[in-house]
């Protein structure tokens, strides 16, 4: 009942001064919107990078030539073509725990039909890439084993290359082409994948047998990859320990000795992303947060203003019954209902850009449902906070000298 | 014996400023009883707003005893007193002290709101109520900036009755009235202490004291002079006689 009254008095001081509240509220509303929106941009990102990231085959296993280069240690040449036919034959042949593994090798150069030319990037693989890479054909076939002994010149060709070599949309099926001067017959055409989170277009590519592009493009006796996927997502881990070990062992390397190369699974290549995206979110968040504190700052300022110019007003609900308590609570509630008031339009405004975002500027978004309990929350105990100190000092006010402040 | 409404006793006031002290009261003693309507008089500075805000709760005596109603002021709490002001008091200031942009029904309602046994509607009848008495029965709705300085301090007045109180302390309630007008008010004043409401009284002018029962001019901090009225003029009846004006 009395705090009924109390919330009826505060809502009635917040009508009367309605320009002023607002431009008060103005810091909350701007602060709360703008962690809703910089969170769910966060959220947003990082979860699509996981999602392309699983689509690209989320059991999938890596190894590259020479040391983990994630701390940016530079490595000299030949450390790059440590990795060798030898040692994927070890891989397939002594894990448990791959189902597909293949050898990659991968140059660029023209791919060339007629009068019409692309520059694109061949990749030189056994049959078992499509499995490894969860991809279809849309039309033709991968080539065989037998071909791949035999070094045979067919290839296979991304959408993206298809549509700048072959523009009239005739059927490349059994066509002949050439790249860097190779004449190639095309066997079949890869499943539109699109673009990937990192803007890759990954549908321009060309895929041949490993050993025709070992020996007839870039003449070259090592590898640049194996790719591998593990039985299931949930091995990929040990799958990596236990291709290292093999490498190790395939290598001669000592104890003591670092790896010349280095093995990844995808869930780590996701963390990897997740943890850059992560800090921007971090980064952004504390960005938005002190547009907050700001907020609640101003909150603070209006209600000293408040309490100042209505030092007389509550001198008079003193003389007329008002206790400390009251005058007190009066105060908080407003300061509350302020910040709550902005903090429910913040939310407001924060979902709305969200949407804005995800549909003008094409970026991924995602709302947290906790983004929204969490920013609240702020809200409102920066309303208590700042609404407190202000709200006690007009509560300790004496009647008389309250009523003769002029 | 009549019940005692005011008791004080020896009472004093000093503010102290800076090494200067200030002896607003120095040593005053009355009982005031049920009932009664007193004028408090006395020139400018002779301590008149500093008793009655004594009296009326809002400030404390330097030395000396005060009891209300009985109850013995020195031993009451912050809150306590808040309770004594809204439950036993009315105050009506010289220079109103309404709630701007605020209508006056809301105005008057006022005290009521720190009174938790009072439900919503109760508060908003008995305001009417208030407001019907001191003739602003038209006038519910209408902020301060709407009404003239006598419709204003019948606001006032109507905020001080509302929560029927023992006793009215009014602070030059009739200082910034034409005399048509204050006269008004004294009537008013008169009906109530007629309904048995106990009125203290500021004023400067002797006319105005001719409508109460009893008169206690100040001096320096001091009681000059405490006397019974004999000859109470009623204010409708002069209000009659004043010369009617260009209407
Ligand atoms: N808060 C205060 N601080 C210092 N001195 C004060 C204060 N209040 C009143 N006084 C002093 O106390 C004395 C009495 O003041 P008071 O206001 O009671 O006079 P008054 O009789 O009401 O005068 P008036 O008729 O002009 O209203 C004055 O000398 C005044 O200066
Ligand atoms: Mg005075």
């Amino acid at each position: 009942m009395r705090v009924l009254n109390l919330i009826k008095i505060a809502f009635n001081a917040i009508v009367l001064n309605k320009v002023r509240t607002l431009l008060t509220m103005l810091g909350i509303i701007i602060g709360v919107a703008s962690v809703i929106a910089m969170l769910a941009i966060g959220e947003g990102s990082k979860e699509s990078i996981r999602s392309t990231i699983s689509s690209m085959g989320s059991n999938m296993i890596t190894v590259r030539p020479g040391a983990d280069t994630r701390g940016g240690v530079r490595q000299d040449a030949s450390a790059m073509q440590s990795l060798t036919l030898e040692d994927y034959k070890a891989v397939k042949n002594q894990s448990t725990l791959l189902s597909y593994s293949t050898p990659l090798v991968n140059g660029g150069g023209q791919v060339i039909s007629g009068s019409n030319n692309w520059p694109s990037t061949i990749y030189g693989v056994n049959p078992e890439y499509l499995n490894i890479k969860v991809v279809g054909l849309s039309s033709g076939s991968m080539f065989t084993e037998a071909e791949v002994q035999s070094a045979a010149k067919v290839v296979l060709l991304g959408q993206t290359v298809v549509e700048n070599i072959f523009p009239n949309g005739e059927d490349p099926v059994g066509q002949l082409i050439r790249f860097n001067s190779i004449p190639f017959k095309v066997i079949g055409v890869l499943e539109e994948k699109g673009e990937n989170t990192f803007g890759q277009d990954q549908d321009d590519m060309v895929i041949a047998p490993f050993t025709t592009v070992q020996k007839r493009i870039l003449a070259i006796d090592y590898i640049n990859q194996i790719m591998a996927s593990a039985t299931s997502e949930e091995v990929a881990p040990d799958a990596v320990l236990e291709v290292t070990e093999i490498l190790r062992e395939q290598h001669n390397l000592l104890d003591y000795e670092d790896d010349d190369f280095h093995v990844r699974s995808m869930e780590e290549l996701i963390s990897t992303f997740s943890s850059t995206s992560e800090m921007l979110t971090i980064l952004l968040v504390a960005v938005a947060g002190i547009s907050l504190l700001i907020g609640g700052i101003g909150i603070m300022n209006i209600m000293y203003v408040s309490v100042k110019e209505r030092t007389k007003e509550i001198g008079l609900r003193m003389a007329v019954g008002g206790k400390g308590a009251d005058i007190l609570l009066q105060f908080l509630i407003e300061a509350i209902m302020i910040s709550i008031t902005g903090g429910l339009l913040g939310v407001l405004l924060g979902l709305g850009s969200t949407v804005f975002i995800e549909n003008y500027l094409h970026w991924p978004t995602s709302v947290a449902m906790y983004s929204i309990i969490v920013s609240f929350a702020v809200c409102a105990i920066t309303g208590i906070f700042f609404g407190w100190y202000p709200a006690r000092k007009a509560a300790a006010l004496d009647p008389i000298t309250a009523l003769r402040y002029e | 014996m009549k019940r005692e409404i005011i008791n004080i006793e020896k009472l004093t006031r000093e503010f102290t400023m800076g090494t200067q002290t200030v002896h607003a009261l120095r040593g005053i003693s009355f009982v005031i009883n049920e009932g009664e309507f007193v004028t408090i008089m006395g020139s400018s500075g002779s301590g008149k707003s500093t008793l009655l805000n004594i009296l009326g709760c809002l400030d404390k005596p330097t030395s000396g005893s005060y009891s209300i109603d009985g109850v013995r002021v020195k031993d009451l709490s912050r809150n306590q007193l808040a309770t004594i002001r809204n439950e036993k008091i009315g105050f009506i200031f010289q220079s109103y002290n309404l709630l701007a942009r605020t209508s006056a029904i809301e105005n008057v309602e006022l005290p009521l709101l720190y009174n938790s046994k009072v439900t919503s509607e109760e508060r908003k009848e008995r305001a009417i109520k208030a407001l019907r008495m001191v003739g602003l029965g038209e006038r519910l709705n209408h902020t301060p900036s709407q009404l003239s300085g006598g419709q204003q301090q019948r606001v006032a007045i109507a905020r001080s009755l509302v929560n029927d109180p023992v006793m009215v302390l009014a602070d030059e309630a009739t200082g910034n009235l034409d005399t048509r007008t204050s006269y008004e008010i004294m009537s008013l004043f008169q009906e109530l202490n007629e309904r048995g409401i106990t009125i203290a009284f500021v004023t400067h002018e002797p006319d105005i004291a001719n409508f109460s029962n009893r008169t206690i001019v100040l001096q320096d901090g001091n009681i000059k002079k405490d006397h019974i009225n004999t000859d109470i003029q009623s204010a409708v009846k002069e209000l009659n006689l004043l010369p009617v004006e260009d209407q």
